[in-house]
């Protein structure tokens, strides 16, 4: 046994008290799941699930250099960021691969509260720390938050029973300061699952009692408790990048097709005269989603085959419950990293027939 | 909650013996670990497992199992059903979704397996950690 003792979320004793099954995820003490990952996988598809995601960091800045420092450590755009937006951005080393993927909302001019991975952030503190070349002030506050997730199309009917702030009000990748059952929150229109939903932020003494009124208000509506079982089932489909997966120090924005948070033009920032450089040599190998033809499932690590020979790696794998097939993301080289070509798997030693296809495997209706 | 009609092994498989053949499953403790079984891989008809040794694999949404053979023996009848509905498993462990049918190669291995009683005390044990 690790002689480490396990991070717990304020709704620790919530989830052993509820019958959640517990398994460490990177140091935290966490639910993998609570009904059966399919059961709430399709209670988020098609009505509403709730997330202790309380394991996740925050960090924030503050200052009149706060959105300058966060423009400067991080690829996207935060200069163009309004009052009350969210923004999914990448932190990079100076060599351009990844500390982390971060969510970055901007709260006022001299305030930026950032959402990071568990794992990660206190890597990503000391690195925001270490390539702060402004005034802003730094600030960890990963104690300072609870944070829900309420994610699926009845998400927004659920939360609207416990607060006055009206959600439909609040854009996609959008956030405002509200109450929900009288707790101050920052509830934000994001998500990891591909649904429509809110996330918010709260003080963690208030976190249990928070969790059982979202559970009351989304009964008649069959919400489910869930856990990071159907999490990652349903940020497969969506193909959103999980760090140590799709994205980690060794890769860059442009090999895990997230091109689109890199705002070359916006100025110099850290990582960037490596990206450019990259770019302009070209990237060896590209993030491909694939379907399985043949019978078996592919997962996390599995080797990927091209015409026989060793040519990537599967980065995520599994079962789509919404779609009932087999699917994953794998790396390949950049040539061939494009829908349509026939690769093979080794499962257990045993080529298996998939094909690369379009992503993301799901898309909900607008 | 263990059928005694069955034995038992510490990684979770049960036999049932008639005869000279035994047919063997998952219990009900591994498929509530496991969560929702989405894939079950057998051996083959015909080839021949070795007590102890992985034959065959069963996978959760989350995760693959391996499935050791509780008994040595020539492999007599595969369950097809379990090709199209895994989750059989998760419903009738101990009876519907048994896995394969071994032709007893060694029937001194029999007696060391767990009775429902001894196996339902280890899984006790084991669960309270």
């Amino acid at each position: 046994m690790s002689a480490t003792p396990l991070k717990a979320t304020p709704l620790n004793s919530v989830h052993r008290k509820m019958g959640a099954k517990m398994v460490d995820f990177g140091g935290w003490d966490m639910p993998v799941q609570y009904s059966g990952i399919l059961d709430e996988h399709n209670a988020v598809r098609t009505a509403v699930g709730l997330f202790d995601v309380s394991h996740m960091g925050e960090i924030e800045f503050f200052g009149a250099d706060a959105v300058a420092l966060a423009d400067w450590l991080s690829t996207n755009a935060a200069s163009k960021l309004k009052i009350g937006q969210a923004q999914y951005s990448g932190l990079l080393y100076e060599h351009g691969g990844f500390v982390d993927d971060i969510l970055v909302h901007k709260v006022a001019d001299d305030h930026i509260f950032i959402c990071v991975n568990a794992s990660n952030q206190d890597k990503d503190f000391e690195h925001m720390r270490a390539h702060n070349p402004t005034q802003a002030r730094v600030e960890f506050a990963g104690q300072r938050y609870a944070q829900l997730a309420i994610q699926g199309p009845k998400g927004l009917a659920t939360l609207q029973r416990l607060t006055a702030t009206d959600l439909s009000a609040i854009l996609y990748y959008h956030f405002t300061s509200g109450e929900v059952a009288g707790v101050k929150a920052r509830i934000a229109r994001t998500g990891y699952t591909g649904e429509d939903g809110f996330e918010i932020y709260i003080a963690p003494e208030h976190a249990e009692r928070i969790w059982n009124e979202v559970l009351n208000a989304g009964q008649e509506f069959g919400i489910k408790p869930c856990g990071l079982g159907a999490r990652n089932t349903l940020r497969l489909e969506a193909k959103m990048a999980l760090y140590g997966h799709e994205i980690d120090a060794t890769l860059t924005p442009l090999e895990a097709n997230l091109a689109w948070i890199v705002k070359f033009d916006k100025g110099d920032f850290l990582g960037r005269a490596a990206l450019l450089k990259r770019k302009e040599s070209g990237v060896q190998r590209k993030l491909v989603g694939f379907e399985m033809t043949g019978r078996g499932i592919a997962r996390d690590g599995y080797e990927v085959l091209l015409d026989g020979s060793p040519a990537g790696w599967v980065t995520s794998g599994g079962p789509s419950p919404t779609l009932g097939k087999n699917i994953g993301l794998c790396y390949l080289p950049a040539g061939h990293a494009v829908p349509g070509k026939q690769i093979q798997i080794l499962v257990r030693n045993q080529p298996v027939d998939a094909v690369t296809v379009p992503t993301p495997f799901y898309k909900r209706a607008k | 909650m263990y059928p005694a009609d069955l034995r038992y092994t510490k990684e979770h498989e049960w036999v049932r013996v008639e005869g000279e053949i035994g047919t063997v499953g998952i219990t009900d403790h591994a498929q509530k670990e496991l969560g929702d079984i989405v894939y079950v891989d057998l051996p083959k008809v015909g080839s021949v497992s070795t007590k102890g040794q992985t034959f065959g694999s069963v996978e959760s949404v989350k995760a693959v199992s391996d499935i050791y053979a509780p008994i040595s023996g020539e492999i007599v009848e595969i369950n097809e059903l379990l090709a199209t509905a895994p989750e059989k498993i998760n419903e009738d462990p101990h009876g519907e979704a048994w896995l394969v049918k071994i032709k007893i190669g060694a029937p001194d291995e029999i007696k060391q397996l767990l009775s429902a009683e001894d196996y339902e005390t280890y899984v006790g044990a084991e669960t309270a950690h």
